[in-house]
């Protein structure tokens, strides 16, 4: 039991911050708790996704019919450009490590806090210079950057936009990112509570754990990178211009070398919510622990070998091409295996469909479209048709927006009671996942017609038989920007006047359900020692906190 | 779950293991970045391996040859002032990183000497001089200036990391029960080091 002699302060940690001396908002922004450095992530990390949703629907409704409709083809270049940095950089790349990587791995692992406390705070004041340079980088001289978030060579070096600051910008956020991973990482091997084995982990902190390798080991490739295009526009040295001998493609290599993997930064840590969120509310074991948790690190490693297959009209060697093609295949298996697994899980479950759950189930439908359109893509032959064309962005936009943002909200839904001791409205929160369901395949379904019809990417202009399928994308946008509305609408109105939240409304037994809602300052006022396995319900028996109204025997 | 006995209380935490493994794993991000240029000088010796020839012959071996043993024995200075710390041995610890401090000082003197003359030759990245040589020199003087240039910036970061580490020995921060900061700094230091025992026989010595 507990030591006698410590003074156990009672206050949440959204009352008690780690500095005594600063109070009020300095008491956050100065603050080591790797509970209030989530929040302050969720908060700028939500911010930078409307901005990016506003840019997104300003995008369709240009594109709503041939011509000009509300801005002009620059402005077009630079929105989409726009977009593309924020929603990958700003929000998806952070969004699910940063926000509740930050504030659950401790929870899950029993710990009081990450590995370095310090750091990780220094991590997200690093997070918020890229971000202003992001912002300066929109009004100094030469404009913003019109590239494309690639930023492909030889474009990006001849344009007078402002390449460099905004590139700069990334740059700096990639760091940001590896401090994360290499505190994420220190964390898993050196905080776990006593009796808390590799594999007694919940699954989310071991997808936590491989996006995390993958932000150490692919993140310094793109800083070496933009690097070398800031080099080339300051001083021409040719590293990657044919004209002094040169090779352009080599850039593509190096810049896939990390956005390739930085795809699973942005879908494993989703992966790991998914396994988090389906044995609470199918109050059943995960189904193949071992192999889901084997298939993060599994998708990390295969996943780094993949790059070239964004390349496979570059002009690259045939040889490479049947190697990549075949990688790509290889990386679906483990994703597959997941699916599975959690299919599994739910079989002769006693599912309780609550709106983090019917957000799963959003999820699992639109990924899978996502990751079998994957395979089109990956194939050679279909994708020398595909490439380039609207086909790669709905692919892209259903496994990122369908499958990592989708979590992001199952997630927000799933865990907001226990970050901030408030219940939302259940029911528009059913709502809005079914809304979500209509939208989100409204928007991005007939892009796959589209591109397969022909329709580039990026295109500022089409031709008059694209157009009835552009409007249908144009209304899903609309219902898309209502559906986000409404989740912000729920959630601030539940953390202005929403009911005070149980310790454990849906049942989960993973750590962070032993605890108080919202968690005191140092989570834990006995570090717990952990004897059974993560998923066991069993426990819910003995358990402090239960749900209201719910027997177990 | 069972109650476990722990004191939980505002004690600070300390995990010099952890702080340690924290250090390597971003040595580990250190080596990717020099690794993409290794890549790519990878490629384009393999495309133009008679121009590097070439080009090579133009560096000055002994001053690299020079600028290696300084860093070597700096390696050496680091290594030992931990060693004195860890014996107590304040004073000692404390000088041999004024050594080290010396003699990377001395790597970057070289280091400018070296540029200030190729630059003053003309050989600099856009320069008229430059663009008239074959593309495989071109290649690799860019190149040279690219990874001794990133290698130098390390240079002077460690040598920041090493001097901010001094003075908490200094005021007693870092001590004989917990150098585990100045162990850190080493790393950091020899992983400088390292690079250039890469860096000087991919520019000076295959020719």
């Amino acid at each position: 039991m507990a030591n006698d002699t410590v003074a156990i302060s009672e206050k949440s940690f959204l009352e008690e911050g780690t500095t005594k001396k600063a109070t009020g908002l300095a008491s956050w922004l100065l603050s080591t708790d790797h509970k209030r450095i989530g929040i302050m992530y969720l908060v700028s990390i939500s911010f930078f996704f409307f901005i990016g949703v506003i840019l997104g629907v300003l995008m369709r409704l240009e594109l709503i019919a041939p011509g000009r409709t509300i801005m002009d083809a620059q402005t077009y270049n630079t929105i989409f450009t726009l977009h593309g940095v924020i929603m990958i950089f700003l929000f998806i790349i952070p969004g699910i490590p940063a926000v509740f990587g930050n504030f659950f791995l401790p929870l899950h692992l029993g710990a009081k806090d990450v590995a370095f406390p310090r750091l990780n705070l220094l991590s997200y004041w690093i997070y918020v210079i890229g971000v202003v340079l992001v912002l300066v980088s929109l009004f100094v001289e030469g404009g913003p950057i019109d590239t494309g978030w690639t930023f492909y060579i030889p474009y990006s070096v001849r344009t007078n936009a402002n390449v460099s600051l905004a590139i700069f910008a990334a740059f700096i956020l990639g760091f940001s990112s590896i401090l994360t991973g290499l505190n994420f990482v220190t964390t898993v091997h050196r905080l776990r509570a006593p009796g808390m084995t590799y594999f007694k982990m919940p699954l989310f902190v071991w997808s936590t754990y491989a996006t995390a390798w993958i932000q150490i080991i692919a993140t310094p490739v793109i800083g070496i990178t933009i690097l070398l295009v800031i080099l080339e526009r300051l001083f021409g040295v040719g590293i990657f211009d044919p004209a002094l001998g040169g090779d352009p493609v080599l850039f593509q290599h190096m810049f896939w070398i990390y956005s390739h993997p930085a795809v699973y930064i942005m879908i494993l840590p989703a992966m790991g919510v998914v396994s988090e969120i389906i044995p609470t509310f199918a109050r059943r074991t995960i189904f193949g622990y071992r192999a889901i948790a084997m298939s993060s690190l599994a998708i990390a490693f295969i996943g780094y070998l993949v790059w070239a297959h964004h390349m496979f009209t570059s002009g690259m060697s045939q040889t490479a091409t049947i190697i990549f093609s075949f990688l790509t295949f290889v990386v679906a298996l483990p994703s597959a295996i997941k699916v599975f697994n959690w299919v599994a899980t739910m079989y002769k479950g006693s599912i309780d469909p609550k709106p983090p759950f019917l957000w799963v189930m959003s999820f699992i439908f639109l990924f899978t479209i996502g990751g079998l359109t994957g395979l089109v893509l990956g194939a050679l032959v279909t994708d020398v048709h595909l490439h380039d064309t609207y086909f790669v962005v709905a692919h892209f936009h259903y496994v990122m927006f369908g499958g990592t943002g989708t979590i992001f909200f199952a997630a927000l839904y799933y865990w907001f009671p226990k970050m901030t001791g408030k219940m939302y409205n259940l029911k528009l929160a059913s709502i809005n996942a079914g809304l979500f369901f209509v939208a989100f395949n409204t928007l991005y379904f007939p892009k796959f017609i589209l591109g397969y019809m022909g329709m580039p990417r990026r295109y500022y202009d089409y031709l008059p038989e694209f157009q009835s399928l552009q409007v249908i994308s144009t209304i899903g946008s609309w219902l898309m920007l209502i559906t986000i509305s409404l989740i912000i609408y729920n959630l601030l109105s539940a953390l202005l006047k929403g009911k005070k939240a149980e310790a454990n409304p849906w049942g989960g037994v993973t750590l962070e359900w032993h605890i108080k809602s919202p968690p005191p300052l140092e989570n834990f006022h006995v570090i717990p020692e952990v004897t059974k396995e993560p998923y066991d319900f069993s426990q819910l028996k003995t358990m402090k906190y239960v749900p209201k109204g719910e027997k177990y025997d | 779950m069972t109650n476990h006995t722990a004191d939980v209380s505002h004690e600070v935490h300390r995990d010099d293991v952890g702080a340690r493994m924290g250090m390597w794993l971003f040595l580990f991000t250190e080596l990717l970045l020099f690794g993409g240029l290794f890549l790519v000088y990878a490629v384009y010796r393999h495309e133009y391996i008679d121009q590097f020839r070439v080009a090579a012959m133009a560096l000055n071996t002994t001053v690299g040859a020079l600028n290696t043993i300084i860093l070597l024995t700096s390696s050496l200075t680091v290594a030992l002032s931990i060693a004195a710390l860890q014996k107590g041995n304040k004073k000692l610890s404390i000088m041999l990183l004024v050594m080290t401090n010396i003699l990377a000082f001395a790597f970057m003197v070289n280091k400018f000497f070296e540029w200030a003359e190729k630059i003053h030759h003309g050989i600099y990245p856009g320069s008229d001089t430059l663009l008239n040589l074959p593309d495989g020199q071109i290649l690799f003087y860019g190149l040279y200036y690219i990874m001794t240039g990133l290698h130098g910036l390390h240079v002077i970061i460690g040598l920041v990391f090493l001097s901010i580490v001094m003075v908490f020995i200094m005021t007693g921060s870092v001590n004989k029960d917990s150098y585990v900061k100045l162990e850190n700094a080493g790393l950091y230091w020899h992983l400088v080091d390292l690079i250039w025992i890469f860096l000087f026989p991919l520019f000076y010595l295959i020719q």
